[in-house]
This record gives C-alpha cells, sequence and structure tokens, in this order.
C-alpha cells in the first residue's frame, strides 16, 4: 500500500511540476491521472497492490469533497444573491448535456461501426 | 464545571483533532441516513455531511479556517485520488476502442454544451462573474472541476457544492428525459449521464445496468480530462 501510495504521489508531483513548469492552467493531479493513464497502456494494467490502494481511495471518493464542500459557508451570500442564475443555468445546462451527447452518439452509433 | 469545560473547548476548537473528528463523523452520519433512505439520489452523502458541517460551525461560532487546519488532511487525498481515476479509465480502454468514433463525438459535443451552456444561461439571468467562472466546470467529477475552477478564476468551494447539485439532477432526471425521448440503448443513456453528471451520475447508472454504469464510468473520466484541457483554452473565445 506505501508502495502504490508513494507511486501516485510521485505522478501527481510530476502532474504539478509540469502545470507550474509551464503555467498550464490545467490543474497538477489531473496532468498527473494523464501521465499514469499512459503509464497503465505502456506497462498493460495496473499490479494488485496499485488496484487495491486505488480502490481504498475512489470507494471513499465522496469523503475527500466534504471539507471543501463545507467551504460554502463562505459563500452562503452569493447563492442568495444569485440563486435563480444559478438554478436555472443548472437546470437547463444539465439537461443540455444530456440531451446533445445522447443524439450525437445515437446518430453516429446507428450506422454500424465501419470495420477496421 | 462551566468554567473547566469552557477551557476544554477553547484548547480543543483550535486543534486540528477536532475538525478532522468532526469531518469523519459527519460524513458516517451522512452515510448511514443515505443507507437508510435506500440510497436515494436526494439524500446524497456528500450535501447531507456539508450540511450538517456547515450547521455545527455556525451554531458554535467556528470560522471556516480554523476547521480547515484539521480537515485539510482529509483534503489532501483529492490530490492522489484524481491520480488514480486513471484505474477506472484504463478499465474501459477497450471499449473505448471498439465505439471510438461516436464516444469522441458524442464527447466533444457533451462536454462544450455543458460549459457553454451553464456560462451563457447564467449570464443571461445576470450571475456575476465569478459565479458563472464557478458554473464552467459543473458537470466533471469534484476533484477536477475545483481544480479547473481555481485555475480560471472561479471559487473553488462554490464550484464543489454546484458540481453535487449537477449530479443530483442529471441522476434523478436522466430517467424521464430519456424516457420522454424514446432512447433505450443503455450504452448511450449511461455515456450521457456520465458526461452529464459525473460520478453522482455514474453511481445511478451502475444501479439500473452494468453497461450503462460502464459508459457513464468512461464519460466521466474522459470529459473530466477534455475539460481541464478545453475550458482553460476556451475562455478567451467566450466573450465574458
Amino acid at each position: 500500500m506505501l508502495a502504490a501510495l508513494t507511486q501516485l504521489l510521485l505522478f501527481q508531483l510530476a502532474g504539478e511540476v509540469i502545470a507550474h513548469g509551464f503555467g498550464l492552467p490545467v490543474p497538477g493531479p489531473v496532468i498527473g491521472m494523464a501521465l499514469f493513464f499512459l503509464f497503465l497502456v505502456l506497462r498493460g494494467g495496473p499490479g494488485q497492490e496499485l488496484q487495491q490502494t486505488a480502490q481504498g481511495l475512489l470507494q471513499h471518493l465522496s469523503l475527500l469533497f466534504v471539507p471543501a464542500g463545507t467551504g460554502v459557508m463562505l459563500h452562503l451570500h452569493r447563492l442568495q444573491d444569485e440563486w435563480l442564475p444559478i438554478l436555472v443555468s443548472l437546470l437547463v445546462s444539465t439537461a443540455a448535456t444530456l440531451i446533445v451527447t445522447a443524439l450525437v452518439m445515437k446518430a453516429l452509433a446507428r450506422n454500424p461501426a465501419t470495420p477496421q | 464545571m462551566a468554567p473547566q469545560f469552557t477551557e476544554i473547548w477553547v484548547y480543543l476548537a483550535t486543534s486540528p483533532l477536532l475538525g478532522l473528528t468532526v469531518t469523519l463523523l459527519a460524513y458516517q452520519g451522512a452515510w448511514w441516513l443515505y443507507r437508510r433512505t435506500g440510497f436515494h439520489p436526494l439524500a446524497n452523502p456528500v450535501l447531507l455531511a456539508v450540511a450538517i458541517l456547515v450547521g455545527l460551525l455556525v451554531l458554535t461560532g467556528t470560522p471556516y479556517r480554523t476547521y480547515f487546519d484539521g480537515a485539510q488532511f482529509v483534503h489532501f487525498l483529492l490530490g492522489p485520488a484524481t491520480v488514480a481515476l486513471a484505474i477506472p479509465l484504463y478499465a474501459q480502454v477497450k471499449r473505448l476502442k471498439a465505439m471510438l468514433l461516436p464516444v469522441i463525438a458524442a464527447l466533444l459535443a457533451g462536454s462544450l454544451t455543458a460549459i457553454v451552456s451553464a456560462m451563457a444561461v447564467a449570464k443571461l439571468f445576470g450571475a456575476s462573474l465569478p459565479t458563472m467562472l464557478s458554473l464552467a466546470p459543473k458537470s466533471v467529477t469534484t476533484p477536477i472541476a475545483m481544480g479547473v475552477s481555481e485555475g480560471i478564476g472561479g471559487i473553488p468551494s462554490l464550484t464543489a457544492v454546484l458540481v453535487i447539485i449537477t449530479g443530483i439532477l442529471g441522476a434523478v432526471g436522466a430517467r424521464y428525459l430519456f424516457d420522454a425521448m424514446r432512447l433505450r440503448d443503455p450504452a448511450i443513456r449511461g455515456f450521457a449521464i456520465g458526461v452529464a453528471s459525473h460520478g453522482i451520475g455514474t453511481a445511478r447508472a451502475f444501479q439500473v445496468s452494468e453497461q450503462a454504469g460502464a459508459f457513464a464510468a468512461l464519460a466521466m473520466g474522459l470529459n473530466g480530462l477534455l475539460t481541464a484541457l478545453l475550458l482553460p483554452a476556451l475562455l478567451p473565445w467566450l466573450a465574458l
């Protein structure tokens, strides 16, 4: 578990170095995820230890959002002031995204994929 | 007795131990409630835990900064957890190769729709710029959305809450929407849910069918990556 956690942190660290070194607006951990994905493709999948550690982390993924989510208490006045644009935006955008994604995929998947 | 208690409280209130313990307790309480409701999407454990914690902090007059001194140990794990998301993504690699064209086209269209429609509607209804920027990454999984939000000048903690609400909306509403559209293919339904409402939608899709869940997980991973790359590059083109 320790080796796997170290590996995840190393990929995150590499991501942070790249993000800050090149002044990229993409978060370091996301670059770390992309690097880690490439690593998995090259290596042909995660080992058992890595799989277990990642599973342990991701199993409690929603817990990890709680401290940041609690930070909403600093923005309660903003939610009060702007609840209407926020609510309409979330409703319209979520429905539009569902519809557009599904329709595009349906249109292209209907003609069975050309053999490769 | 009372002064003694006050002394202990003053000591504990400033120690990281309390913030950390209370976070874990609130989350487990929220999880218990979520399970009691039969995993109802409206009883989302993050939403419940945040409500419990905000209530507690406001009641005890504890500043968020003090609380976060303890809670940051949990928060820190978001980084390695984001890196670890590569593993479920990798698990979908074969499926991805088989349906490459429809998947990529649907992903691009969906990702753009999510960003542009959220910002446009918010602007139309008079939202402020920080709010619009906080809304832009609302369809991707929280650790990525918060990182993107911070990078483009949004408010990460506001984004976290908007992401959770988006997830709940998609998880609850997608079924009715797709039934009305007579859209039955579980792969398409799952993929659209994953693009629009990330992990919360994905969890919901898995309850409907294995195939829908797998496509939702794939969509969630891809859209997280795409939005992180696309949104910062797209911003200068979206006349704000």
